[in-house]
């Protein structure tokens, strides 16, 4: 489906036909080809069990490739034992070794490096500055709050000047605005030290925010690979559509092809035009996906080229900044509309029947 | 800001003292604790903590001299220990009236015993002349009746010492006749006034008229026939005895000033001596000395017990820290399994495990065979493994090692695996990321289990004795031996409590250097 994107040929980090089994009766990682540039920031997104962790192992060196080759730099390191590899790590417990102080932990990884005491103590402090945590060397990882043992675990994996950072779900523990607050300082400082970062999350509103590539997981394989803009915008299949955001569904035939407009019969009889992504030929079924945020509901505001649809309001939430309402649309119940909370926007009320519309580009026929 | 600047205890909303308003509010609470724990608390008091409390206080006391000789070891405070002299006349009166007066109380052999474990041969001593001290008081007694038939009957007796001036003008006499109308009215079968005298009684009244002139007033107001006797018997010109020379007939090991030295030493009602004797030492009259090398047995066995528990636990940590590890990093299913064996010593009985070890130790034992069948060792030469240290290091490593595996695996099961891979990230070979991450937190399992061994090890008894031959016995051994065999209860409490108090020395040494907090049991 996917192979090497962006970054050209220099790939820093690739995946060449992996596969992994526990347990030598199913594949976990199903035949991963994946290439990551240098100073890219790649996300692997997935529900849990999908391989993305794995993969991450993999890389690290804790867990084995069944078959095929993962390369760092141009070099084969299926064989390098993880501590050869030079690769930073932050997981998802921090795992901040409670019996060290905080200036200990950082200058763990330089002393098994040998490296000279003043140098040492300087890049632990460089280090604590760069995550604000400069006044706090000499306490225990246990008398620090969760945000900041983070910060601490961010730094240790980054005091030795790795090339190459791997994230395991670091910011899973964390409380919301802790997280969104970290997530923007984790991409700062990615960009400013230019290193490349291997992200695992579950979360796509994570994966969306700090990525410049999201690699989306998914029974062993990567389902999509692109920007976080394209992968919103632009999904290449249902599980995507489905995963990345929230998503409307309805389901239908295609009727025929025409360019880049495919006519499907949605299974209430109704005709409407797509975009079509995932379908080859007429007579195929299909999932047609479309943005809530698309959904056009004052008809004043519709595009010219609009394709229009009866709906019946059937829920009304007030959100603050956006209103969601659920319509039934087409025979579908879950058919959810976002609009902005703008002083011209009208509240619906339950039972009311309305006329949506959207731009067929917006409307994308996927694989059923 | 101005309400929170408040003098005093903080206030609870009613006024009264926070502190105390707490208090009241868990006190419910703290009593149903306390009922809750009640039944073994006072089960542990009564069948554990009081005879602790009684076998170390044991080690210290040391009623028995003072009690069996009371009038001796008052006139010994005149008589100089060191001197070259035996103790003269005048003790020796003393000691004639409590000895047969022990004699009659069957007293006289326990404190031989008691003396006997200080100075051996006094307990011989004090048998034979328990035999014979009545005689003393027998010559006394044809002496009064020659001069009056009628002090030979118990109801004139009875009736004179009835009366309270017979304290004053018969004073040894009167203490003699209580001791003896108490030992009567205790055995209950006959009474006073109809019982046979003691002897004793007569050797007192003998010293009473011979010693110093009674006081007349007081013979006078004697109930009848008291001073009509009394007066006879003075007029009769009567012989002081010569309780020395007695003595010295009896048995001449009263003339050997180590006697009297040992007797002097252990008159105070509390004593170091058996602290001393189980630390090899003596108390002898130039002071306290330590036993000549030949005598000298605690010390060793003291020392053998600390080195050989110590060698044990270290055992326990190299063999048990690999298995509690695979344990703790195991699927949980291959973890049980293994659990179970780990477990399996406990469900077999101690005595089984420790004869399986005789035979598989002994020179025509299972190892010895295997090793001559495989030609490393030749049929003449088979290994000693049993019936010597070693023995002894073996089987009760085996015995304790679950004490060592299973704190260690309940540490080592809350250590992520994610320090030691995170360690290796970082770049540490895994030599250093265990060294440097995984055993310094594995050091509470270590911490909780070698105590757990040693403090085990230290006071085993049946193992060691089973196995440990001479050679590899433990202290716990002489406190058995003392407790059952020589009933030398003071000994075995002093040595048990100089073990309690080593092994409390190094709970405190442990603690200082790796801290009681680094102690879990999981």
């Amino acid at each position: 489906m996917t192979d090497a994107t962006t970054g050209g040929d220099a790939a820093f980090v690739e995946f060449d036909h992996v596969q992994k089994s526990y347990d030598g009766e199913t594949l976990v990682v199903k035949d991963l080809n994946l290439s990551i540039a240098k100073g890219e920031f790649l996300t692997m997104l997935g529900p849990s069990g999908s391989g993305k962790t794995t993969c991450l192992m993999m890389l690290a060196g804790f867990e084995t490739a069944t078959h095929g080759e993962i390369r760092l730099a141009g070099r084969e390191i299926n064989n390098i034992p993880p501590h050869k590899r030079g690769i930073g790590m932050v997981f998802q417990n921090y795992a901040l070794f409670p019996h060290m102080t905080v200036a200990e932990n950082l200058a763990f990884p330089l002393e098994v490096r040998k490296l000279g005491k003043s140098e040492r103590e300087q890049k632990v402090k460089r280090a604590l500055d760069m995550v604000q945590m400069g006044a706090f060397g000499g306490r225990r990882p246990a008398q620090l709050s969760g945000g900041q043992q983070q910060r601490i675990a961010l730094a240790r994996a980054l005091v030795f000047e790795p090339e190459l950072v791997l994230m395991d779900e670091p910011l899973g523990a964390l409380d919301k605005q802790l997280r969104e607050h970290m997530q923007f300082e984790i991409t700062r400082l990615a960009h400013e030290l230019g290193i490349t970062t291997v992200y695992v999350t579950h979360d796509q509103t994570e994966a969306l925010t700090m990525s410049d590539n999201v690699a989306v997981f998914d029974d062993g394989r990567i389902q999509q690979l692109a920007p976080p803009a394209v992968l919103y915008e632009e999904p290449e299949n249902s599980f995507v559509a489905q995963f990345i955001g929230e998503n409307n569904t309805l389901e239908g035939v295609v009727q025929e092809i025409k360019g880049d407009i495919a006519v499907v019969k949605l299974d209430d009889g109704e005709l409407i035009d797509c975009k079509p992504v995932n379908v080859s030929k007429a007579g195929e079924r299909t999932r047609v996906s479309i943005r809530p945020e698309r959904v056009e509901t004052n008809k004043a505001r519709l595009q010219p080229g609009a394709h229009t649809l009866k709906a019946e309001v059937l829920e009304f939430i007030y959100m603050g900044d956006i209103y969601r309402t659920r319509l039934r649309v087409a025979g579908n119940d879950d058919f959810v509309v976002k609009t902005r909370n703008a002083p011209d926007q009208k509240r619906m009320q339950p039972g009311e029947q309305i006329e949506i519309g959207w731009l067929p580009s917006d409307c994308r026929a996927l694989d059923a | 800001m101005s309400d929170i600047t408040q003098d005093g205890p903080m206030l609870a909303a009613d006024g009264t003292p926070l502190k105390k308003s707490l208090a009241r509010a868990l006190r419910r609470q703290k009593i149903r604790a306390l009922m809750l724990i009640a039944p073994l608390l006072i089960f542990v008091l009564v069948t554990f903590i009081a005879p602790i409390a009684d076998m170390l206080f044991r080690s210290v006391e040391n009623q028995i001299v003072r009690d069996t000789l009371p009038r001796t070891v008052v006139a010994l405070k005149d008589w100089n220990p060191d001197g070259e002299e035996i103790p003269g006349e005048a003790v020796f009166q003393a000691l004639n009236l409590d000895f047969q007066i022990a004699a009659e109380e069957k007293n006289h052999t326990k404190l031989g015993s008691r003396l006997n474990y200080e100075s051996p041969g006094i307990s011989s001593v004090f048998r034979s002349t328990g035999r014979g001290a009545d005689k003393i008081g027998k010559d006394a007694e044809k002496t009064f009746t020659g001069i009056d038939p009628r002090w030979k009957d118990p109801a004139i007796w009875a009736g004179i010492f009835a009366s309270p001036e017979a304290e004053t003008a018969l004073p040894r006499s009167a203490r003699a006749y209580e001791a003896f109308a108490k030992s009567v009215r205790a055995e209950g079968k006959k009474e006073v006034a109809k019982a046979k005298l003691w002897p004793v009684v007569f050797s007192a009244l003998l010293d009473d008229l011979t010693l110093a002139q009674p006081d007349a007033a007081a013979v006078a107001a004697l109930p009848a026939p008291g001073p009509e006797l009394v007066n006879a018997a003075l007029a009769a010109g009567l012989q002081p005895i010569d309780a020395k020379q007695a003595f010295l007939e009896i048995n001449d090991g009263w003339s050997k000033l180590d006697l009297w030295q040992t007797i002097s030493a252990y008159s105070p009602p509390y004593t170091a001596g058996y602290f001393l004797n189980a630390a090899d030492f003596e108390q002898t009259s130039h002071g306290i000395e330590a036993r000549p090398p030949s005598e000298r047995i605690y010390l060793k066995l003291f020392w053998r017990t600390l080195w050989m528990s110590m060698t044990i636990t270290a055992c326990c940590i190299l063999l048990g820290y690999p298995v509690a590890w695979l344990l703790a990093n195991l699927r949980a299913s291959t973890a049980n399994v293994l659990m179970i064996l780990v477990l399996l010593p406990f469900w077999t009985s101690l005595l089984v495990r420790t004869s399986a070890w005789k035979v598989l130790l002994q020179q025509q034992g299972v190892i010895n065979d295997l090793l001559v069948w495989m030609g490393l060792v030749s049929d003449g030469n088979r290994l000693v493994m049993i019936n010597n240290q070693f023995g002894t290091i073996i089987a009760m490593t085996h015995i304790l090692l679950p004490f060592m595996i299973l704190p260690l695996y309940s540490v080592m099961k809350t250590v992520p695996p994610s320090y030691v891979r995170a360690a290796k990230s970082l770049g540490a070979t895994p030599w250093t990321a265990f060294w440097r991450v995984y055993f310094p937190q594995s050091i509470p399992g270590i911490g909780a289990g070698s105590i757990l061994c040693f403090i085990l090890a230290i006071g085993y008894y049946i193992t060691p004795e089973l196995v440990g031959g001479t050679e590899g016995v433990f202290i716990s051994r002489y406190i058995a031996y003392h407790i059952s065999t020589s009933l030398n209860w003071g000994l075995a409490a002093a040595l048990g409590t100089i073990l309690l108090a080593a092994v409390l020395l190094l709970y405190y040494v442990y603690d200082k250097i790796v801290g009681i907090d680094n102690v879990k049991l999981g």
